[in-house]
């Protein structure tokens, strides 16, 4: 450990390049399972203005690049010997936790891309949905404090 | 609608393919008796790229993909994807320039580094080449009218192959050197433009029913739509995987970084 600066810069690096990871694999299962499992989410939902359209391509664009860009950088890390797994496996949660969150709140209620499954009263779905996010969020955040104590030790 | 009969015109493609590959395989082989040698990794990405191309342009599978929106789409993605990706990844531009004589290899170097190829070979315009070329094929009655001109159809499919190549290219800039020296970041971001602009097309599509007149129904165009949206995804994505795989192959202390400062 060449000095503090150095290992603070670790740790974030760390923290962020794994947060996109999670963003990336909520974003992979949320594709896989409730697109093209169980087919409760649609491809197309008429309803969806067009601001939300519009956005929906930039997001998923960012999806797509965050888990392929998060593997890459953790690989780069780890490489150089700057990895600090502690603070990866935090963000790592911290990415899924937000980005369900995201998903369940802005791409669901505000663009309203589609509902997370049609023909019920989407009310429980969503609070269902929305504790699952605040549930990896809550991981996250003690994995994070975890790794800040054992950083002082 | 043509006779299913396959016109000896038909074949041009294919047997341009078989003959482009041909001179690569051969200008390999002289390469390989020489010290500087040539990597069989290159030879069979070639011939990965040549075989998916082969697949593509063969006549009674294109006249199925004539009538078929799905065969479309599913074609493009060979022909404008898949199959130009691979061929950068055999480097034939090096292999070209190392094998003609020096004055034809200077010439090829000095029309390389004309104007209006440097403006090619940006990733911005191959971007719009290719991404805007699609915008325009399907959203217009440009993809109507090439259904029934012979000429116009495979104009369309050389224009999938020379932008998907451009565009291939211009985000690796590798193995053949790019003349233009854009950050990494700069290209992940042409990238994401292109993902992002890609996707919002297939949902158009989708919604809207494009391409229109051509006798397709809503269900088959949903179809094509969904599998350009999807298979566009896998594509892009595995140009992110080759960009950064060749990325972290380079030694740690020639590594540009990528989102965080340098100490």
């Amino acid at each position: 450990m060449k000095n503090d600066a150095h290992t603070i810069q670790n740790t974030r690096r760390s923290l962020w390049a794994a947060v996109l990871v999670g963003i990336g694999v909520m974003a992979a299962l949320d594709e896989i399972v409730f697109h093209q499992l169980l087919q409760w989410h649609h491809f197309f939902d008429f309803s969806t203005p067009a601001f939300g359209i519009l956005s929906d391509g930039l997001l998923h664009a960012f999806e797509l690049l965050a888990v392929v860009v998060g593997v890459f950088l953790l690989l780069d890390l780890s490489q150089r010997g700057w990895l600090r797994v502690a603070w990866a496996k935090a963000g790592f949660f911290l990415g899924m936790g937000g980005f369900q969150l995201f998903d369940g709140v802005i791409n669901h209620k505000i663009l309203r891309l589609h509902q997370i499954r049609y023909g019920v009263d989407p009310l429980m779905y969503d609070l269902t949905w929305n504790a699952f996010a605040i549930g990896f969020l809550l991981i996250g955040f003690w994995l994070l404090r975890r790794a800040r104590n054992g950083a002082k030790r | 609608m043509h006779s299913h009969q396959a016109a000896p015109l038909d074949w041009l493609p294919f047997l341009l393919v078989v003959l482009v590959t041909f001179e690569y395989l051969a200008a390999a082989w002289l390469q390989r008796a020489t010290s500087a040698g040539w990597s069989l990794w290159r030879c069979g990405f070639f011939l990965l790229g040549s075989a998916l191309l082969a697949i593509a342009f063969w006549p009674s599978l294109m006249h199925w993909a004539h009538g078929d929106l799905v065969g479309h789409m599913t074609l493009h993605l060979l022909i404008g994807m898949l199959a130009p990706l691979a061929w950068v990844l055999a480097a034939p531009v090096t292999l070209l320039l190392r094998t003609l004589p020096r004055m034809w290899a200077k010439a090829v170097v000095a029309l390389l580094h004309r104007r209006f190829l440097r403006f090619v070979t940006h990733p911005i315009t191959a971007l719009l080449l290719n991404i805007g070329g699609m915008y325009v094929l399907y959203l217009t009655p440009l993809y109507a009218l090439s259904l029934h001109n012979t000429v116009l159809h495979y104009a369309i499919h050389l224009h999938f192959l020379l932008a998907g190549y451009l565009f291939c290219w211009s985000i690796l800039a590798a193995p053949d050197a790019s003349m233009h020296r854009l950050s990494l970041r700069f290209r992940l971001g042409v990238l994401f433009a292109s993902i992002a602009t890609h996707s919002l097309l297939g949902k158009l599509m989708y919604a809207e029913g494009f391409p229109r007149g051509t006798g397709h129904g809503l269900d088959e165009i949903q179809a094509a739509a969904q599998l350009m949206y999807y298979g566009g995804d896998l594509a892009e994505m595995l140009l992110a995987v080759v960009l950064l795989t060749l990325w972290l192959r380079r030694p740690v202390e020639r590594r540009e970084r990528l989102f965080f400062a340098v100490d």
